[in-house]
């Protein structure tokens, strides 16, 4: 029985994952237009784009080799565990002891990989330097975010994300600069590992720019809404990371009832739509930065993990 | 094992250590200007939360000279001297950002290893805020070291200055009179670094201090 409603509860959150992520993008969306004082398209436009997108023809390119087909599903698939395994309203599920961060780190990190080869395999211009732009950017996130990874494994003891939550949630930390600064780490290489403004500008097709979006300017019909749909999926995560390490707050613990699930899954979503809307209200009050500006951001983001991490040692809970 | 009092300094340091490596980071010299008030700010703060919890009232007078003098009278100072030189506003550096943030961070790591091991019975809480202070002087000598522009070797000289009154506050039983005395010596310090900026600008057509290795002789 008890593996029954493990099974269950787990895969609730995988499907919880993939239904509301459209809809957080197209949140940020219509907040965004209303900054603006635009109107907006609907907040369920995200997914109506899938639909279509579904089912359009797909058109390939002729030297276009098995990897340009294989990638958007491996991308998805691999965003989809990595999102599946960060707790959003329970701790303990079933997958849990795989839920490692580093782990999530390395999944994210292979999606990102088969991205830039997949960019550079049809041999045009656009996707070439899409996929140097995005390695470059990854080259600096990602150890930024392995020191924010070292930086919590420190306070909470642990790489486990569900041990991490369940820690912090705890009232064994007070105030700690470190764990401050952690956060605004890992909020930069969110807003960099998503494309959003300072960084990238998806909303957009300028040749000069473009990072994310001329990696798989070549996709089309279901391959693309692969790909969309793992990029929503990975705000998804980012934001879910963030709320489950930084704002653990109602989430339900392993085995308790459901009620407690139900009370999770709607501090979650709360905590969806605050990030969203601060997210939105950050991307309208920021101007996009220059390419050559974004290893200085993404240095700052590391410089900020490398301080939390070291001042961890004069702090006297260590 | 937590107390409030010790998490709040700690904020409060960490901070001040991190504003430090924020004045690394700018490229203008008005964010500069402004990123050495806020560095003055969080200084009184610190320095104001140490005197409530050591329950000593003269390092009031320390804090609310820190806030008049660092945080509104010297930057405003600088930001009128700077527009009077009509310097451009861009600060040109000897060493380019990410190499400096590299070395700032090299400089943080080294003070606390080395505060960490010299003061091993110390109280943490001075422990740590030496620490810190030490962090915050070395970054101090950073910023005038990697800066060619005398205006912000100016801002690096007070901010290594916020320093030491960080690790003078954390050890306890530093006498007024002292504090005092640097506080009036640092801004004699100033009015005289405001003169001879003018002398430097008068002489050579810019605040650029390269121009000075021409002077010497040292042309590279």
């Amino acid at each position: 029985m008890v593996v029954i409603s493990d099974i269950i509860v787990q895969g609730v959150q995988m499907l919880l994952v993939l239904l509301l992520a459209p809809l957080l993008t197209g949140y940020v969306r219509k907040i965004k237009a209303r900054l603006v004082r635009r109107q907006g398209a609907s907040v369920f436009q995200p997914y109506r784009d899938l639909l279509r997108l579904l089912r359009k023809e797909v058109v390939l390119a002729d030297n276009a080799s098995w990897l340009f087909r294989v990638t958007p599903y491996i991308t998805f698939a691999a965003i989809w565990v990595a999102a599946a395994l960060v707790p959003t309203f329970a701790t303990g599920l079933l997958f849990n002891w795989t839920a490692d961060l580093i782990a999530i780190v390395a999944l994210l990190g292979s999606a990102r990989f088969f991205l830039a080869l997949a960019g550079m395999d049809v041999g045009t211009s656009f996707g070439g330097i899409g996929s140097s732009r995005e390695v470059m950017i990854a080259a600096l996130a990602e150890p930024a975010m392995l020191l924010i990874v070292f930086c919590l494994a420190l306070v909470a003891g642990s790489t486990q994300l569900s041990t991490v939550s369940h820690f912090l949630a705890s009232s064994y930390v007070g105030l700690r600069v470190s764990l401050g600064m952690a956060l605004v780490a890992l909020f930069m290489v969110a807003i960099a590992e998503n494309a959003r403004i300072p960084v990238d500008n998806p909303a957009t097709h300028l040749e000069l720019t473009m990072v994310h979006e001329a990696m798989i300017l070549e996709y089309s019909g279901r391959h693309l809404a692969m790909i969309e749909l793992g990029a929503f999926l990975k705000l998804l995560l980012y934001v879910s990371l963030i709320a489950c390490v930084f704002l653990p707050w109602q989430i339900a613990l392993y085995g308790s009832g459901a009620l407690s699930y139900t009370i999770g899954a709607g501090a979650y979503i709360v905590k969806l739509a605050l990030a969203g809307f601060l997210l939105a209200l950050f991307e309208t009050a920021t101007a996009k930065m220059r390419v050559f500006r974004v290893p200085q951001f993404l240095g700052a983001a590391l410089m900020l993990g490398l301080l939390g991490t070291l001042l961890l040692f004069v702090s006297r809970s260590f | 094992m937590h107390s409030l009092a010790f998490d709040v300094s700690h904020t409060l340091a960490g901070g001040l250590v991190l504003i430090s490596l924020m004045m690394l980071y700018q490229d203008r010299l008005y964010s500069l200007l402004n990123v050495f008030a806020l560095h003055a700010l969080v200084l009184s703060l610190s320095v104001a939360w140490q005197a409530f919890i050591q329950d000593a009232p003269h390092l009031y007078v320390t804090a609310i000279i820190a806030l008049v003098f660092k945080a509104i009278v010297i930057p405003v100072a600088l930001h009128r001297i700077v527009k009077q030189l009509g310097i451009h506003r861009d600060i040109e550096s000897a060493v380019g950002i990410g190499p400096t943030m590299l070395a700032g961070m090299g400089l943080v790591a080294l003070s606390l290893v080395l505060m960490l091991r010299v003061t091993s019975d110390a109280d943490p809480l001075a422990r740590e805020d030496l620490a810190f202070a030490l962090s915050v002087v070395l970054l101090g000598l950073l910023v005038m070291v990697t800066r060619r522009n005398a205006v912000s070797q100016v801002v690096g000289f007070m901010s290594l200055e916020n320093g030491l009154v960080l690790a003078a506050t954390g050890a306890k039983g530093m006498p007024l009179v002292v504090e005092i005395s640097v506080a009036f010596s640092i801004l004699i310090a100033f009015i005289v670094i405001g003169i001879f900026l003018f002398r430097i600008r008068e002489r050579f057509d810019s605040v650029d201090v390269s121009a000075l290795d021409d002077f010497r002789g040292e042309r590279r």
